[in-house]
């Protein structure tokens, strides 16, 4: 098992690497030269020769790579192009804003949808059944920001229950900042419960089909004991499977929403410095978000293994 | 053997779409004829600006009101159309045929080959695919090819994944077995022998990959990242009209979205119909 472990951990390092790779082609190569961008296109042959001397364009770009990568690991990201600030300070509170919001959904989004997904799975077909289950197909098929849109107009423009912006959320005063983040943190909630709901709901039929719980059934056990003693265990790798994948999936949805609500995350910086091309950071925001996205996979990988016995043993 | 599957298939007759399937038919259907016709019978051009107030009222001049630059909300839906279906179509199909290349080849050829692309499927899945997009937009800046090959090459990790599995049920039956034996070609076994066997348990996946189109090509376009002004599709309609929630005329708003949400509900409701029909497996039905 062990063993198993090991290269799963050693394949999500490959994974990073690649992604170093591919954000450094993105943003280092590909852009074309960034010495006639800076000089623009009136500047002689020598001057730009000479900015690229300086800027140590000029050396072979596996050599820059490796450099480049060094710097990252050494901490030294590199400052904005658009102000200058060293990009460690701007993404630090970002990281956190983000971190927390995806925190407040999941806690929400969690319980509610396990609870959802295991009362439609111990009535299957039933009426509970067929409406989460008409409901979550609705919001599987909808964007995010279409579910955003809709609950700004009700709570915040017609009710006016919770502000439909968040430029700066309190995180020092929890109470407010709950207030400040809801309808960002039901926006996230909608769109991953559906899921989580859809996956419960068919791991544990899945194990509900097995000739033990027939036996079980046929000792007289009641109901509730079959599902809470004998579904639930057997469910559990699965679902906490689906579950990882789950945020996993926050990762992106949180680009969205923090969009929509203008939230300072890590998300809205990453988006914005796109559409400006503030390359170093895109680098940083982009290695940050893949490396939670490389995580939480391992993680649910990790937990499928540990969960289920005929797993540990393969190859 | 054909006798045996010419008996199965009239006994399981297709069954009819229920209600609910052909409401996703008529969607769908509509989407399709909007993105065709939808500019031709558009009352205006798509960055006519045809009012002086924003955010104008329905009324008889335009039926469905102005937008934030007091443009035909109307006219610009109807010439969204075309690149939000057309860019998804374009999308999920480019999308197949690389998938589908590989995933079959794969199959076909195993061994080495085999790995490998599961491989490189493996390591493109565990990319974050909205992350991947915005640093191929931030390098290559956004256009309508970068667009659809970005989602296309998203689509084909996955699609190489499914493709294979099924190819490989195929790839092992006695048809494919003779045709290697007729000696031919590879490109002839792939596209002649387990392509049309594949055509209805990939049905299911199409429609996935394509709704997942038209969600990841809105949410770029909404994010400002999609297709660039003064072309609009139903995702930046809905991001250039924002300032509407202040204003109360949601109207601006609201048509886009629901627009984009009622494509993919469409598509979704045709999957979920395919998916309950085609219950059995493909290797059971040719089987017998």
């Amino acid at each position: 098992m062990f063993k198993l472990i090991v290269r799963r951990l050693f394949l999500g390092l490959l994974t990073l690497l690649a992604i170093t790779v591919l954000v450094f082609l993105g943003t280092e190569i590909l852009p074309g030269d960034v010495a006639q961008a800076i000089l623009g296109q009136a500047a002689t042959p020598e001057t730009v020769a000479a900015l690229r001397e300086k800027l140590g364009l000029n050396v072979p770009p596996w050599e820059r790579y490796f450099t480049w990568l060094a710097n990252i690991l050494a901490g030294d990201l590199g400052n904005s192009l658009a102000n200058g600030i060293p990009v460690d300070r701007i993404i630090g509170q970002r990281i956190v804003n983000t971190i927390n919001l995806a925190l407040y959904a999941t806690v929400i989004a969690l319980p509610l949808s396990l609870l959802l997904g295991l009362l439609s799975a111990a009535w299957p077909e039933g009426t509970f059944d067929r409406m989460t289950s008409s409901t979550t197909v609705f919001f599987i098929s909808i964007p995010d920001f279409v579910i955003a849109i809709v609950l700004i107009i009700i709570f915040a423009r017609e009710l006016g229950w919770f502000p439909s912006v968040v430029h700066r959320p309190r995180w020092g005063d929890v109470p407010v900042a709950l207030g400040q983040t809801f309808l960002p943190m039901l926006t996230l909630v909608l769109t991953i419960l559906a899921h989580i709901i859809r996956m419960t709901r068919a791991a544990v039929l899945d194990v509900l089909k097995q000739p033990y719980i027939e036996m079980a059934l046929l000792k007289g056990a009641p109901k509730s004991r079959i599902i809470i003693r004998h579904a639930i265990p057997n469910a559990l790798g699965p679902i906490v499977n689906v579950v990882a994948l789950n945020l996993a999936y926050l990762v992106s949805g949180v680009v969205i929403v923090e969009v929509i609500f203008t939230y300072p995350g890590l998300g809205r910086l990453m988006v914005d410095s796109v559409i400006f091309r503030d390359l170093p950071l895109i680098q940083v925001a982009a290695l940050v978000f893949c490396g939670f996205y490389v995580a939480l996979n391992i993680s649910a990988d990790v937990t499928a293994i540990m969960a289920n016995p005929r797993l540990r043993f393969a190859k | 053997m054909t006798r045996l599957a010419g008996r199965t298939r009239s006994k399981r007759a297709r069954p009819r779409p229920d209600g609910w399937a052909w409401a996703g038919i008529v969607i769908v259907a509509a989407g399709l004829l909007l993105a065709v016709g939808g500019p031709w019978v558009a009352p205006h051009e798509v960055g006519a600006i045809i009012s002086e107030s924003n955010f104008e009222a329905p009324g008889i001049n335009t039926l469905l009101g102005t937008d934030t630059l007091g443009r035909d909300i109307l006219s610009r839906l109807l010439h969204g159309a075309r690149l939000t279906v057309g860019v998804a179509l374009a999308a999920t199909v480019l999308g197949f045929l690389i998938g589908m290349a590989a995933g079959f080849s794969a199959a076909e050829i195993k061994g080495r080959y085999d790995d490998f692309m599961l491989w490189l499927a493996d390591m493109m899945l565990s990319f974050p695919p909205l992350l991947l997009a915005l640093i191929v937009i931030a390098s290559l800046s956004s256009s309508l090819p970068v667009l659809v090959c970005t989602i296309a090459v998203l689509h084909a990790s996955r699609v190489a994944r499914v493709g294979r599995a099924v190819a490989m049920n195929i790839a092992a039956l006695e048809f494919v077995e003779v045709a290697r034996a007729r000696g031919e070609s590879l490109v002839s076994i792939l596209v002649r022998e387990i392509w049309p066997s594949t055509i209805r348990p990939l049905a299911v996946e199409f429609g996935l990959r394509l709704t997942y189109s038209i969600l990841f090509l809105s949410s770029l376009s909404f994010l400002g990242l999609g297709i660039q002004p003064p072309d609009a599709d139903w995702g930046s309609m809905v991001r250039e009209n924002l300032n509407a929630l202040q204003t109360g005329a949601y109207l601006a708003v609201l048509l886009p979205a629901f627009a984009i949400a009622i494509l993919t509900v469409g598509v979704n409701l045709i999957v979920d119909w395919l998916g309950a029909q085609s219950g059995r497996s493909i290797s059971e039905e040719l089987t017998g």
